[in-house]
């Protein structure tokens, strides 16, 4: 049994130590948010974030997690964060998701990436195809990406 | 509109069956005799699934109207006046769950705030109303679903002004209706929410009358996705999120070369694997045989499956290897074979101008970001399936065949789904039955919980089902001013059709429709097309767009290369050769001309223009963009789309369609996507060796559409096919040597 800090909440999970973060999440918790795409941190599909960092959750098992804060979309887009909370609408209003399956993924990424970016700051488009490149969207949803990335770092100026 | 990621396309050569029956279908009804046809050859029947699923239970059938036209499985309004409409198409990603609702909704005069969606099931109510069975591809869903839809909404209108004028005793003539009420007389009003539910007692009247297209509100306004805020949040759910109580999930060993059977099983490791149930031998797909590892979670699944100590047995089946099959398939392009075209080319040897041309293509896996899986729960002689399928009644029937329950017993739920491009519809369901014979192995070992079968991203690289390897090869003669004296074309591949329930009405003189579609036309050149099908120990698959990925950019380059070498303009050259044919081809890429600045801007230093243009499933896509090379590595910094695909539903997923088209034809370019074999097995295996395009390879792309009024065709795959011949036209032209080979290959 691990003790997992999770979205500011203790949770007991009974995996094996080994097991990464995103089958704790996904099978023992059934936070279903956080996705599967590729299992070997190529795709960003899994990202969350340990005490603020974009991770690849299929890669990260739980005991490097042990006394850390997991941080996984359902939190991000709850509207408490500020960041996360600009994301979210900005994804929204540009209408960002095709299918959809890897926008948690994007929006962790983009999530953790605008919290290292100065209030006022708006990003170039060199530095946001940067900070994003690590996340794949076969669906071709790029641009509005971009878009919205920017406009999220707006609205926080 | 969309269909995105996906594909099937019965389409061209299937609708031109249906048309030369019984005249172009309309959503008044069911080609029946093509219904008929297909359901003798797959075996399956319209009255194999029993109605009702989504039935609002007061509702009353108009003996007149097929399933498909009856208000009561697409449309249930809440008391709160919550509008929720059914859909009968898989969304997985192209946007159909917003557009089909939109079109209902424009002729229910539902108030859009109100307005969610919900996906169908295999209930019959949900086939195409076109194809006659269930299924999403081909660019199809609102092509075929337009009039249907519209039906639908004004149907149920005329329902609810039928009860609110029995509710005030007026003549239903006297109401109107708007944004969810309706509009008595002296102003009062009822809202949809309030009549709803004596309205679906009513009969259900069979003709009605749709409005005016210069009325439209809601059709042709960009609107946002209905499930953007549930796709935002983490909150969507999808195939591989369904949890039933007690599941099980299983992850299988495949063989490592198609078909190949095992010699071989030690467990002992696996089943020490905490959390791993069981160890079960199963057959799959192809005649081969594999091995599941059932556990109560994926991780321990995997970990069970990893730790197998297996021995196979690849002596019975061909052990494909990449390099060979072209040796191979350049010979058999020498060979006679089948003509799917058959102009004289004599004149070939005379003539002033000369190509020869040989081209390559390889396998491509689809790589959809939600990894394949399929949930099943067999008990007291009833099948359920979760999963996104594009098919749900092929896979329904399949899953009664290996479970040995009546088709009727088989529900499939299907699930939004994360891409599919293809993939989810397959004709030997390979991937359901797969799922179906571990519960049925598990059963027999005493396991009675429902079980996802999940795939790893490993599975699904690996896994087959590609689009098939083709070569090309073209020799053309023409003259100083670029008239086409002799065009001999031959295409060598795989049929995707062969083998399939698809067979009958999609090959002719032993032609794959799907292999050619895209050849010749809009041009007026004399050509011989030859066709040769080699079998190879390698499942093939639609792949978006399906035989216009190849077809596309052999004729869009080897065009453009007659222009070049005769010094005339590209885009002058081609419309002269399209002649007086074809208007929709030609205001597509006068659209894209004029947009993009084509002739008329300074390009940025390095830069050239590429223009390509191309016909699927009934629209028309021209691309005009600009590319440069810095040593070697060819780069695409723009594009400007011109497409005609009629009247367009919701620009925002047009848009969305163009681009994401637009980037996997790219993807067919950049390095490292293709698929190769080596002694029968796969070489690649994940997003590190099969590349798809990262955020950083994303052009500019720029959208704009022919305006016109006729009725919608399809935009899910159009925008694939005329990308990468336009980047190779631009590279070409900068390097003055044609791309022959996908990804390119720069001499």
């Amino acid at each position: 049994m691990s003790t997992l800090n999770i979205n500011g909440q203790s949770r007991q999970v009974d995996a094996d130590p080994s097991t990464p973060i995103l089958w704790a999440l996904r099978d023992t918790l059934g936070m279903t948010g956080t996705k599967f795409g590729c299992g070997q941190a190529l795709c960003g599909a899994c990202t969350v974030h340990l005490n603020g960092q974009a991770i690849r959750s299929c890669v990260t098992p739980i005991s490097a997690a042990a006394g850390q804060k997991i941080t996984t979309i359902e939190a991000v887009t709850a509207g408490t964060d500020k960041v996360g909370k600009a994301v979210h609408e900005a994804w929204v209003k540009h209408d960002v998701a095709q299918c959809g399956y890897c926008q948690s993924g994007q929006i962790m990424s983009a999530t953790a990436f605008l919290k290292t970016v100065p209030r006022g700051k708006v990003p170039t488009e060199a530095e946001i195809d940067s900070a994003m490149a690590g996340n794949i969207c076969r669906c071709g949803t790029y641009a509005r990406i971009r878009a919205a990335v920017a406009d999220a770092a707006k609205s926080l100026a | 509109m969309h269909f995105e990621p996906t594909t099937l396309e019965l389409p061209k050569h299937l609708r031109a069956m249906l048309d030369a029956q019984q005249g172009p279908a309309t959503a008044e009804g069911l080609p029946r005799r093509s219904f008929l046809k297909l359901t003798a050859v797959s075996g399956f029947a319209l009255g194999a699934f029993p109605l009702g699923a989504m039935a609002q239970d007061a509702a009353k059938p108009a003996a007149g109207l097929k399933p498909t036209q009856q208000p009561s499985a697409f449309v249930h309004i809440d008391k709160d006046g919550t509008t929720t409409v059914t859909i009968n198409r898989l969304d997985f990603g192209q946007g159909v769950q917003t557009a089909l609702p939109m079109i209902l909704a424009e002729e229910l005069d539902a108030d859009w705030s109100k307005v969610k969606s919900v996906h169908g099931s295999s209930d019959p109510a949900y086939i195409d109303p076109v194809f006659g069975i269930h299924i999403t591809g081909g660019s199809g869903s609102i092509a075929h679903s337009y009039t249907q839809y519209r039906e639908l909404g004004a149907r149920t209108r005329a329902m609810l002004v039928s009860a609110a004028a029995a509710r005030w005793k007026v003549d239903a003539a006297s109401l109107r209706t708007q944004n969810g009420v309706v509009i008595g007389p002296g102003g009062k009003k009822l809202g949809y929410g309030e009549l709803a539910e004596d309205a679906m007692k009513l009969p259900v009247p069979e003709t009605v009358t749709l409005k005016d297209p210069k009325n439209f509100k809601l059709i042709g306004k960009a609107t946002g996705r209905l499930d953007a805020k549930a796709k935002s949040s983490g909150k969507q759910g999808y195939g591989i999120d369904v949890r039933l109580p007690g599941m099980l999930t299983a992850v299988v060993a495949h063989p490592p070369v198609f078909a190949a059977k095992l010699k071989s099983v030690d467990d002992s490791a696996a089943k020490a694997v905490k959390g791993v149930k069981a160890v079960l031998r199963i057959p799959v797909d192809r005649g081969g045989e594999g091995v599941a590892v059932v556990a109560d979670g994926y991780w321990a699944a995997k970990q069970g499956r990893d730790a197998l100590k297996l021995e196979w047995d690849a002596s019975g089946v061909e052990k494909v290897d990449t390099a060979a099959q072209l040796v191979q398939y350049r010979e058999l392009a020498g060979k006679p074979g089948a003509r799917k075209y058959d102009a004289d080319v004599s004149k070939f040897d005379g003539a002033p101008h000369k190509i020869s041309a040989e081209y390559v293509f390889p396998y491509l896996a689809h790589a959809p970001m939600e990894p394949l899986n399929c949930t099943v729960r067999a008990a007291d002689g009833k099948v359920e399936l979760w999963m996104g399928s594009q098919m749900p009644g092929f896979d329904g029937l399949a899953a009664s065949k290996v479970l040995g329950v009546p088709p009727q017993n088989v529900q499939v739920h299907v699930q939004m789904a994360g891409g599919g491009f293809g993939r989810r519809a397959i004709p030997s369901s390979d991937y359901v039955v797969e799922a179906c014979n571990v519960v049925k192995a598990a059963q027999a070992a005493g396991i009675a919980a429902p079980i996802r079968t999940l795939w790893s991203r490993e599975d699904d690289v690996k896994g087959g089902y590609y689009r098939p390897m083709h070569l090309h090869t073209a020799k053309i003669g023409f003259d100083a001013q670029g008239n086409v004296l002799a065009w001999d074309h031959v295409i060598v591949g795989q049929s995707i059709m062969a083998g399939t329930p698809f067979e009958p009405m999609m090959m002719k003189d032993g032609i794959d429709g799907t292999a050619v579609e895209g050849m010749k036309e809009p041009y007026a050149v004399p050509m011989r097309l030859t066709v040769h099908h080699p079998k190879q120990n390698v499942p093939i698959l639609w792949w978006r767009s399906v035989g216009s990925t190849h077809t596309a950019f052999a004729m869009e380059t080897l065009v453009d290369e007659i222009a070049r070498t005769t010094k005339q303009d590209p885009v002058a050259y081609r419309m002269k050769l399209m002649g007086d044919e074809h208007p929709r081809h030609k205001a597509a890429l006068q659209l894209a001309v004029d947009r993009s600045g084509y002739g008329k801007k300074a390009l940025a230093p390095g830069r050239a223009w590429g223009v390509a243009v191309h016909e699927s499933f009934n629209s028309v896509v021209a691309y005009v963009v600009e590319a440069s090379v810095k040593d070697g590595t060819p780069t695409l910094h723009r594009a400007t789309a011109g497409v005609h695909c009629n009247l367009v539903i919701n620009p925002k997923t047009l848009e969305a369609q163009v681009q994401g088209g637009a980037l996997m034809g790219l993807s067919m370019c950049l390095p490292g996507a293709a698929i190769t074999l080596k002694d029968g097995v796969v070489e690649q295996s994940n997003f590190g060796d099969f590349v798809v395009p990262r955020i950083t390879d994303m052009p500019q792309i720029e959208v704009h559409t022919v305006p016109s009024g006729d009725a919608p065709t399809g935009m899910g795959e159009p925008g694939l096919p005329p990308l990468a011949p336009a980047f190779a036209n631009a590279v070409a032209s900068l390097t003055g040597k044609p791309i022959r080979e996908l990804p390119f290959r720069l001499a």
